[in-house]
């Protein structure tokens, strides 16, 4: 019986002092937003016990339930994108026609006051930052978190938002422009 | 010729993605080449390049939190558990 041995087993009893922050760290850094992420480790576990009789031990408990997870998070976005996604399409930054790929008069860069004094890193410059990519749509949010502050790969962000790379900087392109008009108008020029 | 001459839009978004040190090598030509022509994109990029600075900030700040669930979420959590397993 040497194959069963090195074969993985369940054991739910111990899966929430073992799994539980692991999982809740992998959740929230992708949805940001702490209830969310409890949301989706809960239902994590539950259906791995529920699917607990269809594991077949080839992978590590842990690798098992981060699957059951990530597609949870897939789910997630999913949703987000059904209900967002109608609002996003006609956020344009640029006019249509002649005017087309030019920058929109109130788009302009507009010169920042004594920038240099702005950008000492203080607790007002952070809750603003926050605030302004908040303002964000859900989608270009996320994507902008992700790639930004989380630093993940664009590969592995395309492949868990099932976006292309083009599609990807298009949208850290919108946020990032939005999110610079939005510290202009709240930050440096206020 | 012609291949170099590109939209605000364009130049934006390829300043934008070499914050992130993945423009190719054409896109920073072509954006280069748009700077000689275009003072606004030449401001968007220089504002572009503080708000990255900002925004490695943030993202340090991130690195730094250990989120974890309490304990009391945790014997929540094994309580619900519970309910499902009985």
């Amino acid at each position: 019986m040497t194959e069963n041995e090195t074969k993985h087993t369940l054991d739910p009893n111990t899966w929430i002092d073992k799994y539980a922050d692991y999982l809740f760290n992998y959740a929230v850094v992708r949805v940001n937003n702490n209830d969310i992420a409890k949301d989706l480790v809960q239902d994590t576990f539950f259906a791995g016990l529920k699917s607990a009789k269809n594991f077949e031990g080839k992978a590590a408990e842990r690798t098992w339930l981060v699957a059951i997870l990530k597609r949870k998070v897939i789910d997630y976005y999913r949703k987000i994108n059904s209900k967002k996604g109608k609002a996003e399409v006609r956020m344009n930054f640029y006019e249509e026609g002649d005017n087309e790929g030019s920058w929109i008069e109130e788009r302009v860069p507009q010169t920042w006051d004594n920038d240099a004094d702005k950008m000492i890193e203080t607790e007002e410059l952070k809750t603003t930052i926050d605030q302004c990519i908040d303002k964000l749509p859900e989608k270009y949010a996320l994507v902008f978190r992700m790639k930004t502050i989380q630093e993940f790969e664009t590969e592995e962000i395309c492949k868990e938002l099932n976006i292309t790379a083009s599609n990807l900087w298009v949208i850290i392109h919108r946020a990032r422009t939005q999110l610079r008009k939005c510290m202009e108008d709240n930050w440096f020029n206020n | 010729m012609a291949k170099f001459i590109i939209s605000c839009d364009e130049a934006t978004t390829i300043c934008d993605k070499s914050q992130y040190g993945e423009a190719t090598f054409f896109e920073k030509i072509k954006l280069n080449f748009h700077f000689l022509i275009c003072k606004v994109c030449g401001l968007y990029s220089k504002q572009n390049a503080k708000m990255t600075n900002v925004y490695k900030m943030k993202a340090n700040d991130c690195k730094k939190e250990n989120r974890c669930l309490s304990t009391e979420e945790k014997e929540h959590l094994k309580k619900e558990l519970q309910k499902i397993e009985a």
